[in-house]
């Protein structure tokens, strides 16, 4: 079958070209429109920034920015896209960078086009919220403004929602079976038909917002023969409130479990705001990042502090494995041949318990962590009765760390309980060096999260980000 | 339609609705000429290696490989190199560094181009490689020539000095991380004649390079450049190598090919910004002024010269930075190593320089725990005899006193600089700094013959223009300029004026668009030859009017007397034309009283000097090093700025690249001598949430310039060192971390890592001891 998607509102129906093409390379090599650009191909600066039309939170159809050098064209099936050159050339948004000089070389521009234009219909997000305003614009990178001019822009238009006759229409959610030059795409539309498709293509990976996989195509240049995507499920996707608790479905993307998680998890919502860029968030989902089983992985440490489960999926039925036991060893993880993770449960945090989540980098925004750590104590009676403390980073898997735990539970929380934690974390954890930090760096931070988590929660038992701040820890 | 654009006021860049509609074209989306190859570039794996033996035989077979060309398929000269011909284009005898080409594919795609290049069997003999400065120096690896320069008596005064500061001064590289990469498209021509298209900020040089490497005379080479995106002196020299290869894979194949690189091709086949080191004395007397300064410097050049000799010369014309220092004496030397060949880059050794001298300011201070600016300022060039450079070129109107003054005050920087005192008595666990960085930098190229342009401009006979020069838009806003210097002299409006593609055929032998200096030497010759066709039309209007040509003036489209007779310049276009008067011109401009004599480290690089100043304001994290710029003001000496919404726009910009330098942009190699972050997940250059939100950024104010174009100052560099006050305010705030009296050991790029070993290590040596849990 064909992919036949909408393209600046026109009807368009891609045949012949390999599943693993991406959005990008189609729209400069076979749709010839060259006003997105290629800066990085592996999400990080953001010149490829087109609009997909997708479903908020809200149930709405909604506009969202997304990275089209990580868009494989069969996931385009049943949606709208718009580049650029859809919005002509007067719009509102770029009205305003014309004004603002938001432009100088201008080969980013387009990029920020469209991530303003998604800020400009987002119903969400205020011309005073400084940290979304950054958020909504740290996956687009400029050389030669200095950015200045381009917030002055962003805070011009954001949540304007100009009538411009640029309606996002939901995705139909057809299911897709696109085979093309040796490659075979599968997108079912339920979980019968994913099951079915997990049978038919032995060795097949799987892909939903594929903002990590489309990387081995792009810089590895690896053929990935059978992919079949968990986007189009409804039952996979989505948060629901559970006896004691929640359940986010495995391909509720990052940027709706950020938008939700601000009053329940706190500490969730603290790791989203420093994860990637908007528009990473607006295709990667929880479940991907869960089982990419990345040991830098940010999303992982604090679902293991908050004591999460894995629920995976198969013909047989769901089971359920307390994510701790779910990271094996590097990469690997407890899912079964033909089984699929389908959601990730969260019990209700405890008022009486204190959280936070850190991650350092290099940069603050769209880069992957040196450390990232996650942090659940609860105090009864006066002493710890409970102690999850986990980091990315550190070790092969993202890991709780045991002995420092240990070294907590059943003493009052203080400055010695906390001291003889970080002393156990030197025998929990043999960090190693690479280009984000060196293993001096890594366990150094590690302790010293671990204090800043206690001076920090001495006032407030979940804080939450201030919008600018010395660093990821608040004091 | 082009915005309005006019001297001496703000406007948009003229190209800014073509920007933000995706409608602006680069280098990689010009259509594809018919039947139109890929071209790829196969880079070594080893940074210094003997080429045993090479073979094409595997990747050839690959159906869609149209050729695999090594060193001896190069029709002409296989040596390229800006300055000396000092690098193989494609490695022949033997590969100089990982990423050095030794061959490249041609095919019907770039995927099968990168396919086959797998392919191509090349076996290498390892050789022992130069991987640092230090190995350079030990084995007196040096290129080009040293450079020397000396005043007084260094010894004398080092002995007699208050305070002396011996130290080693370390800068890191810096990616250009231009969001556009290197392109280039080569079109064969009937009569063996060449296009091509490049995405280089010197179309000249790539002329003549791909010239010599198909063995023709420059005549048979036309280059042309419809903009960059981004430019920042990484396509200065560097787009050559790009060019030949599209040019040598078109010439073999008769077909038209194109060279794109992808990111990582870009970063790891490109070089960067030089890192420095340079061991230095310094001595202050006891009110803190400079007396001496002996610095031997050292540029990691890569494996070729390149730009470096010049790079190298510009820190040492910069090591003065903003201040007078009686006794000097400095030498450099140019180090080569088997990494990517180093290269302009913003500031071409400038900043480099000032970071020593800034290093011993803060040295200085934080030893005798004062305040940093007591050194500096004591130690600004003023009235003579202070106003003598090292190299024996007075300063005219010294303005790092002006700029103190205008900006400490309106930057409230006694005010804040004690609330941060306050807040840091009582913060644990952060703590505040703040910065003040002044700039002097000198402009010109330090080559004299490269201060010349040329423009060609063309009136039509309805009144519209075409204006080409020799410069690059490269973003800088240059064509900006030109546009309104040249609506301004024909009397039009600036949308009558159209800014032509950058091409060798319209302007020839152009220098580099390089050296913040493109508006200075473009805008006089576009301004003489736009002079030139106004005095033609003149005389005619003079006639057709009937008043003395002397008293016209060309104004918003007319030409007239004041209150007399009048006529559309378009008019008065047609009117030439029936007349057969001349209707184009050229405009030549050749920058005057330059003089330097590099033997005796003696006379005037410089046509005048570029001022500027910033007060940076940090927060530090003692638990994890992170830090933050809470506030920037910047204050910038552009004289009277031609454009200032653009010039505004050069220098915040230059600002955020310079604090990304020192701050977070980090250049790794591996063991092996590969470049290892060669892409933005792993090389971070600033995003929107490291910009200050409370960013003030000014013009100096009544500094007209005698002698630029219209009394303006060239803006491209000097604000990029701007930004590095921003060391100076961490260092404030790190060593307050500590007890005073304790010299900051900061390493560059002041990472969050580097930050926190910075903290540690001054806690360490002083009196307060090793880190509480309270910070």
């Amino acid at each position: 079958m064909a992919i036949r998607f909408l393209l600046n509102g026109k009807a368009v129906e891609v045949d012949g070209v390999a599943p693993t093409t991406t959005l990008l390379q189609w729209l400069r090599e076979h749709a010839h429109l060259t006003g997105t650009k290629e800066g990085c191909a592996e999400g990080d600066c953001g010149a490829c920034t087109v609009a997909l039309a997708d479903v908020g939170p809200d149930g709405e159809p909604t506009w969202r920015a997304v990275d089209s050098c990580l868009v494989f064209l069969p996931a385009l099936n049943g949606r709208s896209v718009l580049t650029v050159e859809g919005l002509g050339g007067d719009h509102p948004v770029q009205d305003a960078m014309v004004k603002h000089l938001g432009s100088q070389c201008g080969y980013c521009t387009p990029g920020f086009v469209m991530s303003l234009f998604e800020a400009c219909h987002r119903k969400d997000l205020t011309a005073t919220d400084d940290a979304g305003l950054n958020d909504q614009l740290c996956g687009n990178l400029c050389r030669c403004t200095g950015y200045r001019p381009i917030r002055d822009a962003a805070i011009e238009v954001v949540g304007t929602q100009p009538v411009d006759g640029h309606v996002a229409t939901a995705p139909t959610g057809t299911a897709t079976d696109y085979v093309a030059k040796g490659g075979r795409y599968a997108q079912p539309a339920d979980l019968a038909g994913l099951f079915d498709a997990l049978d038919a293509m032995p060795g097949a990976r799987i892909v939903s917002g594929a903002t990590d996989l489309a990387l081995e195509v792009n810089k590895l240049h690896k053929a990935l023969p059978a992919l079949v995507s968990v986007e189009s499920i409804p039952s996979l996707r989505g948060v629901t409130r559970t006896a004691g608790g929640w359940r986010i479905g495995a391909t509720t993307l990052l940027a709706d479990v950020e938008a939700w998680s601000k009053d329940p998890f706190p500490s969730l919502h603290r790791m989203l705001r420093y994860f990637a860029s908007r528009q990473i968030k607006n295709r990667a989902t929880l479940g991907g990042n869960v089982c990419n089983a990345s040991p830098i992985g940010d999303t992982p440490p604090v679902l293991l502090a908050l004591d999460a489960t894995a629920i995976l999926a198969s013909r047989a039925g769901e089971r359920r494995v307390p994510l701790r036991e779910f990271f094996l060893s590097y990469r690997k993880t407890a899912l079964g041949e033909g089984e699929v993770l389908a959601a990730i449960e969260l019990p209700d945090l405890p008022e009486d318990a204190f959280a936070a989540s850190y991650k350092v980098s290099k940069r603050r925004e769209l880069d992957i962590s040196a450390v990232a750590a996650s942090f659940v104590v609860r105090v009864q009676s006066g002493v710890v009765s409970e102690a999850r403390l986990a980091y990315g980073g550190m070790a092969a898997t993202p890991s709780r760390a045991a002995g420092a735990e240990r070294a907590l539970v059943g003493r009052p929380f203080d400055e010695a309980a906390v001291n003889d934690a970080v002393a156990a974390l030197a025998t929990d954890f043999t960090p190693m060096s690479d280009h984000r930090g060196t293993a001096w760096y890594r366990a150094t931070l590690a302790g010293n999260l671990l204090r800043g988590f206690y001076l920090e929660t001495r006032n407030d038992r979940q804080p939450t980000l201030p919008a600018r701040h010395a660093g990821t820890v608040i004091a | 339609m082009t915005p309005l654009i006019k001297l001496n006021a703000s406007s948009p860049h003229e190209s800014a609705r073509k920007h933000v509609s995706g409608a602006a074209r680069y280098v990689d989306d010009l259509p594809a000429p018919q039947g139109m190859l890929h071209g790829f570039a196969v880079a070594s794996p080893h940074a210094h290696a003997k080429i045993v033996s090479r073979d094409g035989t595997r990747a050839r077979a690959l159906p869609g490989v149209h050729a695999v060309l090594f060193a001896a398929d190069v029709p002409g000269s296989n040596h390229i190199g800006p300055v000396v011909h000092d690098e193989d284009l494609l490695a022949d005898a033997t590969a100089q560094c990982v990423g050095h080409a030794v061959a490249v594919v041609v095919a019907e795609s770039r995927d099968i181009a990168r396919e086959a290049a797998a392919l191509v069997d090349v076996v290498y003999e390892v050789l022992p490689a130069i991987l640092t400065i230090e190995e350079s120096i030990a084995a007196k690896a040096f290129l080009g020539s040293p450079h020397h320069m000396a005043r007084g008596d260094v010894d004398a005064a080092l002995a007699s000095a208050a305070i002396v500061i011996k130290a080693t001064a370390r800068n890191p590289a810096q990616d250009h991380f231009y969001l556009e990469t290197h392109a280039a498209l080569a079109i064969p021509e009937e009569g063996g004649n060449w296009l091509i298209y490049s995405s280089t900020q010197h179309p000249t040089e790539v002329q003549g390079e791909v010239a010599s490497v198909l063995g023709l005379p420059r005549n048979a080479v036309v280059v042309e450049v419809p903009r960059l995106g981004g430019g920042f002196g990484g396509k200065e020299s560097q787009a050559s190598q790009i060019a030949c290869w599209a040019a040598l894979g078109a010439h073999v194949t008769g077909r038209p090919v194109k060279v794109w690189l992808d990111r990582e091709q870009d970063m790891t086949h490109t070089g960067k910004r030089h890192p420095f080191r340079t061991d230095y004395e310094a001595g202050f007397d006891a009110d803190g002024r400079l007396t001496a300064l002996r610095a031997r410097v050292y540029a990691d050049a890569g494996f070729s010269l390149d730009l470096s000799q010049a790079i190298n010369d510009r820190a040492l014309f910069h090591l003065d930075n903003a201040y007078y220092v009686p006794n000097v004496d400095f030498q450099n030397f140019t180090c080569k190593t088997n990494l990517l060949s180093n290269t302009a880059f913003r500031g071409f050794g400038g900043p480099q320089g000032m970071v020593v001298i800034e290093d011993a300011m803060q040295r200085a201070a934080e030893r005798l725990g004062k305040d940093p600016n007591v050194f500096r300022v004591a130690s600004f060039y003023g009235d003579a005899p202070r106003n003598v450079t090292p190299y024996g070129m007075r300063v005219d109107q010294p303005r790092a006193a002006r700029l103190w003054e205008e900006l400490s005050a309106s930057s409230d920087y006694a005010t804040r600089s004690a609330a941060i005192a306050a807040h840091n008595a009582t913060s644990s666990v952060v703590k505040r700094g703040l910065g003040f960085m002044p700039v002097k930098f000198g402009i010109s190229f330090t080559a004299t013959l490269l201060n010349q342009a040329g423009a060609l401009v063309l009136v039509y006979a309805d009144g519209s223009v075409q204006m080409n020069h020799g410069g690059i838009e490269m973003g800088q806003g240059l064509h900006t300029k030109m546009l309104a210097i040249a609506g301004d002299e024909l009397g039009v409006p600036a949308s009558a004026v159209r800014a032509m593609d950058t091409a060798t055929d319209k302007v020839p032998n152009t220098s580099a668009t390089a050296a913040s200096s493109g508006s200075d030497l473009n805008g006089w010759a576009v301004r003489n030859a736009c002079a030139e066709i106004r005095q033609r039309m003149a005389v005619v209007a003079a006639e057709v009017l009937g008043v003395p040509a002397a008293a016209l003036v060309f104004a918003d489209g007319q030409v007239g007397a004041p209150g007399g007779p009048s006529m559309p310049f378009a008019k008065l276009a047609n009117t030439c034309w029936v007349r057969r008067i001349s209707l184009s011109s050229t405009g030549f401009y050749a920058t005057p009283d330059l003089a330097y004599d590099r033997e005796k480290g003696f006379g005037r690089p410089f046509f005048y000097f570029a001022w500027g100043a910033s007060v940076v304001e940090v927060e530090v994290n003692a638990l994890t090093g992170e830090h933050r710029v809470v506030r920037a003001d910047l204050l910038q000496d552009v004289g009277k700025s031609l454009v200032p919404s653009i010039d505004l726009g050069q220098v915040e910009g230059a600002f955020v690249q310079g604090v990304g330098w020192l701050t977070m942009e980090e250049c790794l190699y591996d063991k092996r001598g590969r470049f290892v972050t060669h892409g933005p997940s792993t090389y971070k250059i600033p995003t929107i949430g490291d910009v200050p939100a409370d960013l003030r950024v000014h013009l100096l104010e009544n500094v007209e310039q005698d002698g630029t174009i219209h009394g303006s100052k060239a803006v491209g560099e000097p604000p990029l060192m701007l930004g590095i006050g921003v060391v100076s305010a961490l260092r404030q705030a790190i060593g307050a971390f500590a007890s005073p009296g304790h010299e900051i050991e900061l390493a560059l790029p002041a990472t969050p890592e580097a930050v926190l070993r910075a903290i540690m290590d001054v806690r360490a040596r002083s009196a307060a001891g090793a880190p509480s849990l309270h910070g």
